[in-house]
């Protein structure tokens, strides 16, 4: 296998662990507010769609990217109101926002599948530290969305550690009335992080169309809103174990299309005769590993889970 | 000269609160001067926290005005009461586990930036001034009931509360840590603030609160502006009424036949892990109501749960109709013919989502079945004839029960329960929190029972209700039962014996 191999491989691995890093994130937000919400793949479909459409009105990927966040915010307002406002069971509604998403996406672009895109995000090469070899390359010479994902991840991890609104956040996700009595609005705190959820997995949708893969077809989210989905469990709720969890899947994503050009053996194995199909349900299974191991290690605490994670909160109820 | 309405602390003015089916307020009315500890006092269901609920803008009031401090307030939502200076200790405390300490506390009222240490020494800073020790750092899960609740008062003062409301606060303090919390309250007082505090342990409430209101039925009884002026007993009477309103006089006592319930030696231990039954012997037998008097939280529901077979005892024997059932399911127990009515009926008793008729068959829904399938016209009909039987007023059956009122909902439990032909029922606070009609109907249904042979054991902590109907009356005090009386025992020694587990002879 030859040094280029390599190196493409840990690039794509950086740029995929970005897409669920940037969509998982929005989940974690949500759900340490206490709203699960499972339309994640519909909200990027959605992000993709539009991204690419705007993209090719305006010609600015800037553009594009932030029409796309704030589609998802509106996908994601409709699971707000659906689960938060209304009260109804937030795994219906947020299965109603994937099928209904991706349905809309389909239906939005019919008339763009196959377009030339006209916004595209071009790598930064950042002076000096991209020459570096291997390193630089990886890290150093990425799209823009990269570092995005970068400060995005410090930024929600500072909100929800360090400030006033994180901890109320936190608190809903835990104990709805105890926040509620504590005086924050908890249908706020909960429908704001469900938008803001949305807006990043709709910014998400807008890195695959703009850039992983240009262009708008059917199905061109394929399953990664499920990855983001499992990788907030994976990442065990947290911002910085979200990020490790991240690479971790976004080099399975990377490895899978690869597979068969790698003609080396790895603990007795032929690697290229394993075949992609299997690599696909890897992060599946190691998010099931991760949560039994955390079940057993928290069995005598309160769960890392967000205990009101999927209980919808009404005030007047005795 | 300012008003008179200005010299409370709370005022809370001829409260009106109605949730479907029980009137919880009803005219009912709170006066707390500031720097005073104020006994908020009445048994279960009277209105007690439906009244603070109302001055925590957690209920707004049908009818009645909420003045704080002089003025008058319309509360919207917790956050107004707060903002008004009122802070509310719950019996369940509002606590999120997995924060910590001091993010508890400062939760509500945060600077905009959090930096882990400064909130922690300023919590530190607050707990020492009042001597409230709590480690600000550590993990809510991690305390004991007693630092929890030290925890939720500091929240209080945290945000500067003027008015502190205590929901039942010693109910999960040891003995202890309720003389600390008194100490604390009065502290509090000296400064100015007051304290509302809730609780039917009337021993305390004389030890260290300076005025009470008693609460009955939704409506203000009493005000006690001394409470060094009045004892124990002329408290616990305006407490439970010592009217004998006996809305049906208790049939004369027929034939009691054989013994039907036997419980021998029974010791069980409680959700905290502290023993909750002593040495319970007691005997139920056909045709008569054993009533169990006593102040809350002194056995009675582990009492029921052994009975019912929901809490294994750690010693002793429960027998129904001579039958050793100790380690019998509650399903086994129930087709023996033991019936329970629990006394949280929709926790426990039904399933509110479930439809009225998929909760009336869920005791008997192995004989509503053709082949393996259930029946569905026979569940319905099963239904309707418990609906008619019992006179549960009801919309559609197939909607889901929780749509029923607070009495309808009893009427149903007690049907189902009462479909088996038990011999013996276990019937926990039946007539608690319903309104008139559904008290009446309900006592009605355990008097038929009684006289068609079934042995009832009635846990109740409404004093006229229990005398009205019992036969005979066992006191429980601390897990023990410490009394035994016939039916024409005076309220006055029953109390007695309730309140101090030493029966006045």
């Amino acid at each position: 296998m030859s040094e280029d191999a390599l190196i493409g491989l840990f690039v794509a691995t950086v740029q995929f662990g970005t897409l669920v890093y940037l969509a998982a994130l929005g989940e974690l937000i949500a759900e340490r507010a206490g709203v699960l919400n499972l339309g994640v793949e519909g909200m990027m479909a959605m992000g993709a769609v539009s991204g690419f459409m705007v993209g090719l009105e305006t010609g600015s990927p800037w553009a594009a990217f932030f029409a796309a966040a704030a589609v998802g915010a509106l996908v994601g307002g409709f699971h707000a109101l659906v689960s938060v406002v209304l009260g109804a069971g937030q795994v219906v509604s947020g299965l109603a926002l994937t099928i209904g998403g991706l349905g809309l996406a389909a239906y939005v672009g019919r008339n763009v599948v196959g377009e030339r895109p006209e916004a595209l995000f071009t790598d930064l090469g950042i002076a000096g530290l991209a020459d570096i070899p291997w390193i630089g390359e990886i890290f150093f010479d990425q799209p823009p969305v990269v570092y995005v994902a970068v400060v995005m991840g410090l930024s929600v991890w500072f909100v929800l550690a360090r400030t006033r609104l994180g901890l109320a956040i936190r608190a809903a996700g835990e104990s709805a009335p105890t926040t509620d009595t504590a005086g924050h609005s908890v249908m706020a705190l909960r429908s704001g992080a469900v938008m803001v959820g949305g807006a990043f997995a709709g910014a998400a949708g807008s890195f695959l169309s703009l850039y992983m893969a240009p262009g708008w077809v059917e199905g061109m989210v394929a399953g990664r809103g499920w990855i983001a989905v499992a990788l907030v469990i994976f990442g065990a709720w947290r911002p910085g174990r979200l990020a490790l969890g991240a690479l971790l899947f976004g080099f399975t994503l990377a490895l899978q299309p690869r597979l068969q050009s790698f003609d080396i053996e790895l603990l007795g194995v032929q690697v290229n005769r394993i075949s992609p199909a299997l690599l696909g349900i890897l992060p599946f299974v190691l998010t099931v590993v991760v949560l039994v191991i955390i079940s057993w290690r928290y069995r005598h605490r309160p769960s890392v889970a967000p205990a009101a994670l999927g209980l919808p909160y009404r005030r007047e109820e005795r | 000269m300012a008003s008179s309405d200005a010299d409370y602390a709370v005022w809370l003015r001829g409260i009106d609160k109605q949730f479907p089916g029980v009137i919880a307020c009803a005219g009912a009315d709170l006066r707390v001067r500031p720097g005073t500890i104020h006994a908020l006092l009445g048994e279960n269901g009277a209105g007690k926290t439906t009244m603070v609920n109302v001055l925590a803008g957690v209920y707004r009031p049908d009818v009645g005005e909420v003045w704080v401090s002089g003025r008058r307030r319309f509360f919207q939502s917790p956050a107004d009461a707060i903002q008004a200076g009122v802070g509310m200790v719950y019996q369940e405390f509002r606590l999120v586990p997995t924060l910590t300490v001091a993010e508890n506390i400062v939760l509500g009222a945060a600077p905009r930036l959090l930096r882990g240490s400064e909130i922690e020494q300023r919590v530190a800073e607050l707990s020492a001034t009042y001597g409230l020790a709590a480690d600000p750092a550590r993990p809510v899960w991690q305390l004991s009931m007693g630092e929890r609740q030290r925890v939720e008062i500091l929240k209080a003062l945290w945000r500067n509360a003027s008015v502190l409301v205590m929901d039942e606060p010693t109910a999960v303090l040891t003995p202890g840590e309720a003389a600390e919390l008194g100490s604390t309250l009065q502290a509090m007082a000296s400064e100015g603030r007051s304290v509302i505090y809730i609780s039917h342990k009337l021993d305390q409430v004389v030890a260290f609160c300076d005025e009470a209101t008693v609460l009955r039925r939704g409506k203000t009884v009493a005000t006690v502006d001394n409470l060094d002026d009045v004892d124990l007993h002329e408290l616990a009477e305006m407490m439970v009424g010592s009217s004998q309103s006996g809305a049906l006089g208790r049939p004369p006592p027929g034939e009691t036949g054989h013994e039907v319930l036997r419980l021998q030696g029974i010791h069980a231990v409680g959700d905290r892990g502290l023993p909750a039954l002593t040495d319970i012997d007691l005997t139920v037998r056909s045709g008569e109501i054993v009533g169990i008097v006593g102040v809350s939280g002194n056995g009675q529901k582990e009492l029921a749960e052994v009975i019912s077979g929901l809490r294994p005892p750690a010693e002793g024997q429960v027998a129904v109709k001579g039958q050793d059932v100790t380690e019998a399911s509650p399903s086994d127990r129930y087709r023996l013919g033991l019936a329970y009515v629990p006394e949280d009926r929709l926790g426990m008793g039904l399933a509110p989502k479930m439809s009225v008729v998929d909760n009336s068959v869920v005791r008997s829904y192995r004989s509503q079945r053709r082949g393996v399938f259930l029946s569905m016209s026979r569940c319905l009909e099963f239904c309707r004839g418990l609906v008619e039987r019992f006179g549960v007023r009801v919309g559609r059956l197939n909607d889901p029960i929780a749509g029923l009122s607070g009495g309808n909902l009893q009427r149903l439990l007690l049907g189902r329960e009462l479909a088996g032909q038990p011999s013996v029922l276990v019937a926990a606070q039946p007539s608690r929190g319903l309104d008139v009609q559904g008290v009446a109907a309900i006592q009605g249904h355990l008097v038929d029972q009684r006289a068609g042979g079934v042995g009832v054991l009635l846990i109740s902590e409404d004093l006229d209700e229990l005398l009205a109907l019992s036969d005979r009356l066992l006191v429980m005090f601390e897990g023990r039962i410490v009394g035994e009386y016939g039916p024409d025992v005076t309220p006055r020694t029953i109390l007695g014996a309730a309140m101090s587990g030493n029966p006045p002879t």
